[in-house]
């Protein structure tokens, strides 16, 4: 045995070990019992060290790939840095494009309504000169532009064409001091000649100090100067001013607010009417009228378009008085007697016409529909309520003692007498619309004599009183609106 | 200076010597276990790089003795199941057999020739894998495949790393 040991030791070493570990695992597997012991030494000794060389790892590895990583966040900086500035130039080039485009569109659309046969043209640089307000557009004489073609935009005039090239025309803007247009106001219609001063507020010229002109009141071309078609807006009325011989009347233009960019050359120019009423201001949205309710509108249903007004209302009741008393307008010699206009009834307002028990009832044809009875039955007429009696009808007794024309009234005058040769014009009164009843002798106001002008309606536009017909409304274009 | 005076002067050189080198006997294959368990993390295929047996391998080489050999593969091996969740004394028993026949050729073979380095690590790796697999399914019954195909090629890889870290552990040798 001996032999056996120490011929064979490494041998006899190698099965002891061998077999005292398949006991081992024998005895683990038999017992599902693990050794912790060997477990504990081993994990002990190992994770210190591992421990250890994550801390390691961590502090070394961790600093060069953040040094890595902060070189990417360097490189990438710089890249966002450089996006952002090509984000920025495309920014303020799109938004640039869509301030062209917004002009484009409002271009077009007045292109569309404008009857005025026009090309668009792009404003490609300024002229040389320290004073000269000329710019170049990038339409010339290829395109149909010729030498003093008027250039303007949806919002008023520009300028006009100067010379015009092959590719490209010289445009002189209003603001020139050589340029000179005529133009006229829009509420008092008074004439002028639009000089440029070298800056921004061009001058209205030979208009007399006697001319009534407005602060902010409008200006239109006129058409007198045969380049600029009647109907464009010039501008608004900033300052006005008596001076030595004429007024001074700075315009601020209102088709070069914000610069000029995109224009329109009219090639061939058509007159256009110089629109009533109060025009918004370019940029401004206007809402549109109110749509008519059902009572008004069978109010109205009566009411032909010549009678929108009180003084058209007050003619017919004066043509249905002479045409009761056999008398034709404009056919009476001078001192021929002229029709009864005493007794006319309900001209005060308070006295109602017979057949109509309430006038202020709605809904009625011809009778107000939002006109209530004062006190005393001193009822102001509406202008959307013509009270147009009937021809021979009888005073209300209840209203007749306020009413300015009685049943004492003389009776009305044969056809064929001689009116007054001076016939007193009925004084207007405020919120009355109705004439004084004449003087003592009876004599009725003459056909000449025109009604007192009413107040003129915002909704309503004015209607210029006269003995002819009624003129047709001026109908403001749509593009002016 | 007598025979007596030079022993004496000598000693101590020699216990640091020995020191240093019982040292060294614990560091590397707790360096090579570490290694295991922590680079896979970050480079998983390198699971497969057996770091404890090739220095018990070398070990086995260089040294010479079969006990020695065979419990030094036994304690790397014991260490390596107790980091693993197998019954200790798989890896025990394996490469306490891997020491003892390295440290049996080591002597019939020159082992300083890396062609037989070469062989010999990619024939203990296969061993190793082989008899690890058989016991696994004769002890513990597990239903485990051997892939040869893979486990030659990873012999290969393992016997590859095995001629610079022998060199290595070679110049550790000589600096002890």
């Amino acid at each position: 045995m001996d032999f056996f040991l120490s011929r064979y030791r490494s041998l006899t070493v190698l099965l002891i070990v061998i077999a005292t570990q398949l006991l081992l695992i024998a005895y683990q597997v038999k017992t599902n019992k693990d050794v912790p012991l060997i477990r504990v030494w081993a994990v002990t000794t190992v994770t210190p060290a591992e421990q250890g060389l994550e801390l390691v790892r961590r502090y070394t590895w961790g600093f060069v790939e953040d040094y890595f990583v902060l070189l990417g966040v360097r490189s990438e900086n710089e890249k966002l840095k450089h996006e952002n500035g090509t984000l920025k130039i495309e920014n303020h080039y799109l938004k640039s494009e869509l301030s062209t485009a917004d002009r484009a569109q409002a271009l077009s659309v007045f292109k569309a309504q404008s009857p005025s046969t026009t090309v668009a043209a792009r404003v490609i640089g300024n002229g040389t000169g320290a004073n000269s307000k000329v710019v170049f557009v990038d339409r010339g004489s290829a395109s149909g532009v010729e030498s003093g073609m008027a250039v303007v935009t949806p919002d008023g005039i520009v300028g006009k064409v100067v010379d015009a090239y092959p590719t490209a025309s010289l445009v002189m803007l209003i603001t020139d001091p050589t340029f000179a247009a005529g133009v006229v106001s829009q509420k008092n219609r008074v004439h002028g000649t639009l000089k440029g001063q070298g800056h921004s507020e061009p001058l209205v010229d030979y208009v007399q100090n006697e001319e009534p002109v407005d602060i902010g009141e409008w200006f239109y071309t006129s058409g007198d100067d045969r380049i600029f078609p009647k109907g464009f807006p010039v501008g608004q009325v900033r300052a006005a001013r008596n001076g030595k011989t004429f007024k001074e009347i700075y315009i601020s233009p209102s088709g070069m607010q914000g610069g000029v960019e995109e224009v329109l050359i009219v090639l061939e120019g058509v007159h256009q009417e110089i629109p009533e009423g109060v025009i918004a201001s370019p940029g401004y949205k206007i809402l549109a009228p109110p749509t008519v309710s059902s009572s008004d509108s069978q109010a109205a249903a009566g009411t032909t378009a010549a009678q929108a007004t009180d003084a058209d209302r007050l003619r017919q009741i004066y043509k249905q008085a002479g045409a009761s008393q056999n008398h034709v307008f404009g056919e009476g010699t001078p001192g021929s007697k002229p029709p009864d206009f005493t007794k006319i009834p309900n001209l005060r307002g308070g006295a109602a016409p017979a057949g109509s028990a309430n006038p202020a009832v709605p809904g009625q044809p011809g009778v107000a529909s939002n006109s209530p009875a004062g006190p005393g039955g001193a009822a102001a007429p509406k202008p959307a309520a013509p009270a147009v009696p009937p021809p021979n009808s009888a005073p209300n007794k209840s209203t007749a003692g306020n009413s300015a024309v009685s049943a004492k009234s003389p009776a009305p005058a044969a056809p064929g007498q001689v009116a007054p040769a001076s016939v007193p014009r009925p004084k207007p009164q405020a919120g009355t619309p109705i004439a004084d009843p004449g003087p003592a002798d009876g004599n009725p106001p003459s056909e000449t004599t025109s009604a007192p002008a009413p107040k003129a309606d915002r909704a309503a536009p004015s209607v210029p009183l006269n003995a002819g017909p009624s003129v047709p409304r001026v109908q403001t274009p749509a593009s002016q609106q | 200076m007598t025979e007596y005076t030079e022993h004496l002067i000598k000693a101590p050189r020699r216990d640091a010597t020995d020191k240093a080198r019982y040292v060294w006997l614990v560091i590397v294959p707790l360096i090579a276990i570490l290694s295991q368990v922590y680079i896979p993390r970050f480079v998983s295929f390198l699971a497969y790089l057996e770091l404890p047996l090739l220095v018990t391998v070398h070990y086995a080489l260089s040294r010479g003795g079969p006990i020695s050999a065979l419990l030094y593969g036994m304690a790397i091996g014991l260490a390596q199941d107790s980091l693993s969740h197998q019954p200790i004394g798989m890896f025990g028993i394996v490469k306490t057999l891997v020491g003892y026949f390295a440290a049996t050729v080591s002597v019939r073979f020159e082992v300083e020739n890396p062609v037989v380095t070469f062989i010999l690590s990619f024939f203990f790796y296969f061993f190793h894998q082989f008899f690890y697999w058989v016991l696994a399914r004769a002890l513990l019954g597990e239903a485990i495949t051997f892939d040869a195909q893979q486990t030659l090629m990873f012999g290969l890889l393992n016997a590859a790393v095995a001629l610079p870290l022998f060199r290595v552990l070679d110049k550790l040798k000589v600096a002890q």
